[in-house]
C-alpha cells in the first residue's frame, strides 16, 4: 500500500464512490416510478374498464324493462 | 396472496433508513477521524464495506428462503428469495464500483486480480449474475421456482463457504477491518462504521418491501386483469418473465 492521499487527490476518488452510490440509489427509484407509474395507468384502464361494463349491464337492465314483450307471452305490455 | 400486507411499515422503515444512512454519512465527514495510513480516502471505506456485508447477507438470505420455498412450497418465500438476490446484485455492484475506485486510489490500479477478496467477491458477483437468466430460461413456472431455489441455496452456501476461505487466505494486502479480535479501529471509527452498517442493512429491508410491494401490485392487477377477461371467455396471456408468478 502506497503513502496516504493528500486531501486535492483523494478527495475525486471519494467523491467518486459516494455519487455512485447516489446514482445507483437514484436509477434504483427512477425504475420504481417507472413501475408505479404503469401499475397506476393499468389500474386506471381496469377502473374504466369496469365501469363501461356497469353502463352496459345497466342499459341492458333498462333494455330488457323496456322491450315490448312478445305477443301471447302473458307479459305486461 | 391477499393476506399478505407487504407495504406494511414502509413509511417508517424508508424515514429509518434516510436517517440512518445521513447521519452515518455525516458522522463519516465530520465525526470520524481520518485515517493515519491512508488519510482522507479511507472515508470510501464506511460505504464500501457496508456495500460488500449487506449484499453478502443478502444472498445468504436468498438462500434461506430457497430452503423455505423448498420444504413448504409457498410461492412466497420464492418470491422473498428472488427480491433479496435482486437487490443484493444491485448493491454488490455499488461494492465492486467503488472497490475499484479505493483500489485505484489506494493502491494506484482499478483492480489487482491477486488479490482474494477482490477476486473471491466478483466471482460471487458474477455466479448471482447468473441467477435471473437462469430463471429466465425456464419457462414453467413450477420448475422456474424449484430450480432457483436450488440456484439460491447452493449460492448461499457458497457465500460464507468463499468468505471463510478468503480469510484463510496468506496473501491480503486487502485491509482486514473486522476481526476475531476485534479489529484495530478507534471507538469513534467503530460508531461511525456501526451507524453506516445498520443504515444499510435498513435501507436493504425497505428496498425488498419496495419491490415486493411493486410486485405483488402486479400480480394483483394482473389477477383482475384475468378475471374480467374470464367474464369475456378470454384470455390475457403471462408475460414471460425471470420474477416469481403467484
Amino acid at each position: 500500500m502506497g503513502p496516504a492521499l493528500p486531501l486535492g487527490d483523494a478527495g475525486p476518488y471519494v467523491a467518486a464512490a459516494y455519487l455512485v452510490f447516489l446514482a445507483l440509489v437514484l436509477v434504483y427509484v427512477a425504475i420504481m416510478a417507472a413501475k408505479l407509474s404503469r401499475i397506476q395507468r393499468e389500474i386506471g384502464e381496469l377502473a374504466e374498464l369496469v365501469e363501461r361494463r356497469g353502463t352496459e349491464r345497466d342499459r341492458g337492465d333498462v333494455d330488457d324493462v323496456t322491450a315490448p314483450a312478445p305477443a301471447g307471452s302473458g307479459a305486461p305490455r | 396472496m391477499n393476506r399478505h400486507t407487504f407495504s406494511r411499515g414502509l413509511v417508517p422503515l424508508s424515514i429509518a433508513s434516510v436517517v440512518l444512512l445521513v447521519g452515518g454519512f455525516a458522522m463519516v465527514f465530520l465525526y470520524a477521524p481520518s485515517d493515519a495510513d491512508q488519510g482522507f480516502v479511507q472515508k470510501i471505506f464506511y460505504l464500501h464495506v457496508p456495500l460488500a456485508i449487506v449484499a453478502l447477507v443478502g444472498f445468504v438470505a436468498g438462500g434461506v428462503y430457497g430452503i423455505r420455498f423448498l420444504r413448504s412450497g409457498d410461492r412466497l418465500h420464492d418470491l422473498r428469495s428472488y427480491v433479496a438476490i435482486h437487490i443484493s446484485l444491485i448493491l454488490a455492484v455499488g461494492a465492486l464500483v467503488t472497490g475499484s475506485i479505493w483500489a485505484k486510489a489506494s493502491w494506484g490500479q482499478w483492480w489487482v486480480w491477486e488479490e482474494p477478496t477482490l477476486v473471491s467477491f466478483l466471482i460471487v458477483f458474477l455466479l448471482y449474475a447468473c441467477y435471473q437468466p437462469l430463471r429466465f430460461s425456464i419457462e414453467d413456472p413450477d420448475r422456474q421456482a424449484r430450480y432457483a431455489a436450488v440456484f439460491a441455496v447452493v449460492g448461499g452456501a457458497f457465500v460464507p463457504l468463499n468468505f471463510m476461505a478468503v480469510r484463510a487466505a496468506e496473501s491480503l494486502i486487502h485491509p482486514r477491518v473486522l476481526s476475531t479480535t476485534g479489529g484495530t479501529m478507534p471507538g469513534s471509527m467503530r460508531i461511525t462504521f456501526v451507524v453506516a452498517l445498520a443504515g444499510m442493512a435498513v435501507m436493504f429491508v425497505t428496498l425488498c418491501k419496495y419491490e415486493l410491494t411493486s410486485k405483488h401490485a402486479s400480480f394483483q392487477l394482473r389477477a383482475l386483469k384475468r378475471r374480467l377477461a374470464g367474464e369475456d371467455d378470454g384470455w390475457v396471456p403471462v408475460r414471460r418473465s425471470a420474477a416469481p408468478q403467484l
